[in-house]
């Protein structure tokens, strides 16, 4: 009635994904690579989400209008996030007096 | 009147405000995802409560990153990461009307979520300990960053915390399902209830799985 009855192989091939890339994210903190540690981790925290969201929360199959409302979520996550760090991270370029 | 009796008799599992059960799966699955969305909404604000901080106090950041326990924290990842794949499997036993199986994989991820908080607990009790906790008896190793260390400390109780609440909300959601199922109110037919709490467990999982990188793994480098 609902989605296609996926084979247990799929799900355990996600489940492995998952485990390896959070051993690789573990891994990669243990290393100096200066701000592309910030990059590598968020990186892998968006591969590991979209993973997931796809295949366990199966939004692969679901209909449009459900994927249309999943992805305005995750956009207005971005504009909050986006419009936040566009205010507080260009403070510093004005001449003007710290205020904390 | 043939034809009003068909239209009035449908399956059991139907309601009859639905024209059949994929509409009725459809409703279910967009509801659920709307609901959810509220929850990205609410974790939103402590991501951007975090992101402000951090950029404020890189310094104390750094210094306080030192004391996430990174073992616990990876420990914690996998045993959610697996609670995820034993929900689908639970999901997947559902649709295959297989009962004792469904049980099995419920009790099983119920059982990955308490080890998850009981792993949670061991953390707060060694920031107790250490004096982590935000409040009057906060106290903090390097001077120079009491203040700021305190906030950065609230925020990772804040942000732990409402994700061990919405565990525990899930433990008790996964009880309940796990009693349904044992009264045979699922069938291959109709499960609606173990996919939609699957979803929300599935996402508190996500919202894991950038708290995990976000507060133990990076910092300690920057």
């Amino acid at each position: 009635m609902t989605h296609p009855v996926e084979s247990v192989k799929l799900y355990a091939a996600v489940f492995a994904a998952l485990l390896a890339l959070t051993l690789t994210t573990v891994a990669i903190s243990k290393l100096e690579l200066g701000e592309y540690n910030f990059i590598a981790a968020m990186t892998i925290a968006v591969l590991k989400g979209t993973l997931v969201v796809m295949f366990f929360m199966n939004v692969r199959h679901a209909t449009s209008m459900t994927k249309l409302f999943v992805g305005a979520g995750f956009f207005w996550m971005a504009i909050l996030l986006v419009f936040l760090l566009s205010d507080y991270l260009s403070r510093s370029w004005l001449p003007a007096p710290g205020w904390l | 009147m043939a034809d009003s009796q068909s239209i009035l008799a449908h399956a059991p599992e139907l309601q009859h405000h639905f024209d059949d059960s994929a509409q009725q799966f459809e409703s279910s699955t967009l509801g659920m995802w709307i609901f959810l969305v509220t929850e990205i909404m609410f974790f939103g604000g402590m991501f951007g409560a975090y992101t402000v901080y951090r950029n404020l106090y890189p310094e104390a950041f750094a210094s306080t990153s030192r004391f996430m326990n990174v073992t616990v924290g990876a420990i914690n990842t996998g045993v959610l990461i697996f609670s995820s794949f034993t929900m689908v499997m639970a999901v997947r036993s559902a649709q295959l009307g297989r009962k004792k199986a469904l049980i099995a994989f419920l009790f099983l991820t119920l059982l990955l979520g308490c080890v998850f908080l009981g792993l949670k607990y061991v953390e707060y009790h060694e920031k107790w300990l250490d004096h982590h906790i935000p409040g009057s008896g906060f106290q903090y190793e390097d001077s120079r960053y009491v203040r700021q260390a305190q906030v950065l400390f609230f925020l990772y109780f804040a942000m732990t915390g409402m994700h061990a609440v919405h565990m525990v909300v899930g433990v008790g959601l996964l009880t309940t399902l796990i009693v349904m199922a044992a009264r045979n109110r699922f069938s291959s037919a109709w499960f609606t209830p173990v996919e939609m709490i699957g979803l929300y467990w599935h996402f508190v999982d996500v919202v894991w799985i950038f708290l995990f990188p976000l507060l133990y793994l990076i910092g300690h480098t920057t």
